[in-house]
């Protein structure tokens, strides 16, 4: 268990450097010819009328809406390299919509988590800042670069978290023996009843300020790509910080509410906010999540966590392939 | 006192209450608005049709523009530059939009008093520069490069 949680560790390390270094490196080298190379990419049916394509990104979101409830994935992570990848609009709009996306089902789900104990507000809080701040600066650079070099990094992290998802072992509940000194003095500890076990489970977190530098790079991430950060967030609550599985997911939740907000405005702000992809795919996402709670009874969640994975994976490679501009 | 720790604090349920009521209305005036923009009640910024369009000299629909072109094209303002606007129909949806955006900064403000009262000063510090840092990235003073 320790190697896998530390070789997680690492690999997210690594490889969300590289790409934001990649990202960075990028935005620094390019600059005004991005607006001409955009207008070289070529759309299928882009003669379409208007309201085929909001009338099929309902339909879509609405089987994604179910797809990320009954695969335990966000919205947001499955929205942006499907709609960026099949949908003739801009992955800036995409992204902008991704993030109002991820914002609304995190929004949604806020209350009922915050009022059941279940998301922490204490060690929301902390997180958050970090992160939210991070979003703005990522959110900018995702904005300074060139669609293909977008969809490059965008398939690059999505490849990244089909390999979190197949490779990432996840822990109920984890060993802290000893909370650090930042977790004791913000009192980043909590009870909570554990209805499986029938008893309370006490928690506490360690490893803090790892965790928190941690969530500058899951922050720029989220920005840059309009991405919600829970396949991020809940490995770094639960592995590395040591909060209950069931903490970790929700207070993860939660924290997208705040982080997202923070990009959302920048993409708004920079009118990269297209209503008429925004609305439908709200509405098609929180439909779907809704139907997708109910078929949860009833479903083989392992059979379908890797039917999402491949679904992640073909949308990964065809994000990074439309960047490299071999599949256009 | 471990009776205490298993429910949720003051402050976490105040933020929750609020945010509930929050969720609600913006999610109700996002549904509202954009049936307003398609059914074409008000008049568009943008007429609708226009968005599939592709102009003249272009390869790609207005759509599929990136952010900063479709904005010249339409002579679209940015910032809060949309509130001139929200007469239009498709402008009108921001409404929504900026509500659900400006939730958690109006929760933080709601939760700020309950923790100076529980002279809670870490939390405090924390949910100030959080109000700080979300009025930022509202305020439309940051501007990404590129164009």
């Amino acid at each position: 268990m320790f190697n896998s949680k530390k070789l997680s560790t690492v690999l997210i390390i690594i490889l969300s450097l590289s790409i934001l270094f990649l990202g960075i490196y990028a935005f620094a080298s390019e600059g005004q010819e991005a607006a001409r190379e955009a207008a070289k990419e070529i759309v299928p049916g882009s003669t379409t009328p208007w309201w085929v394509w909001p009338l099929v990104l309902f339909v879509v979101t609405f089987v994604l809406g179910i797809l990320a409830v009954l695969g335990g994935v966000g919205g947001g992570v499955l929205f942006v390299p499907i709609v960026g990848g099949f949908f003739p609009f801009n992955i800036d709009f995409v992204r902008g919509a991704g993030l109002l996306v991820a914002l609304a089902g995190a929004l949604a789900a806020g209350p009922g988590l915050l009022k059941r104990n279940l998301a922490s507000l204490r060690l929301a809080i902390p997180v958050a800042l970090i992160a939210s701040a991070a979003a703005i600066v990522g959110a900018m650079i995702g904005l300074a670069l060139k669609p293909n070099v977008v969809n490059i990094l965008l398939g690059a992290t999505i490849l990244f978290i089909v390999l979190i998802m197949a490779i990432a072992k996840k822990s109920d509940f984890p060993k802290v023996p000893h909370p650090d000194k930042l977790s004791q003095a913000l009192e980043i500890t909590g009870i909570y009843r554990e209805e499986s076990l029938g008893k309370d489970v006490e928690w506490n977190v360690h490893r803090t300020p790892q965790g928190l530098a941690l969530f500058i790079i899951i922050g720029v991430m989220a920005g840059m790509f309009g991405l919600g950060a829970g396949w991020a967030n809940v490995p770094v609550l639960n592995l590395l910080m040591g909060a209950p599985l069931k903490i970790s997911v929700a207070t993860s939740k939660f924290l997208l509410s705040i982080t997202d907000t923070s990009a959302a405005w920048v993409y708004l702000n920079q009118g990269a906010v297209l209503p008429m992809i925004v609305v439908p795919s709200i509405v098609g996402i929180m439909l779907g999540s809704m139907v997708g709670v109910k078929i949860l009874v009833k479903a083989k969640p392992k059979a379908i966590k890797w039917m999402v994975i491949v679904l992640l994976l073909f949308a990964g490679t065809r994000a990074l392939l439309k960047g490299l501009e071999i599949w256009k | 006192m471990t009776e205490d720790r298993k429910k949720a604090s003051e402050e976490q349920l105040a933020y929750a209450g609020v945010l509930n009521i929050g969720m609600w209305i913006g999610l109700a005036l996002l549904v509202i608005t954009f049936i307003l923009y398609i059914s074409g009640v008000l008049p568009s910024y943008v007429p609708i049709e226009k968005l599939s369009e592709i102009p003249q000299g272009s390869n790609v629909p207005y759509w599929g523009m990136r952010a900063h072109e479709f904005n010249q094209a339409f002579n679209v303002p940015t910032g809060w530059g949309w509130t001139s606007l929200v007469a239009k129909g498709d402008y009108l949806n921001f409404v929504g939009i900026a509500m659900l955006g400006g939730l958690s900064i109006l929760c933080y403000l709601v939760i700020l008093p309950i923790l100076i009262r529980k002279k809670d000063t870490a939390y405090v510090v924390i949910a100030i520069f959080e109000v700080l840092v979300l009025a930022l990235a509202a305020s439309g003073i940051l501007k990404a490069g590129g164009h």
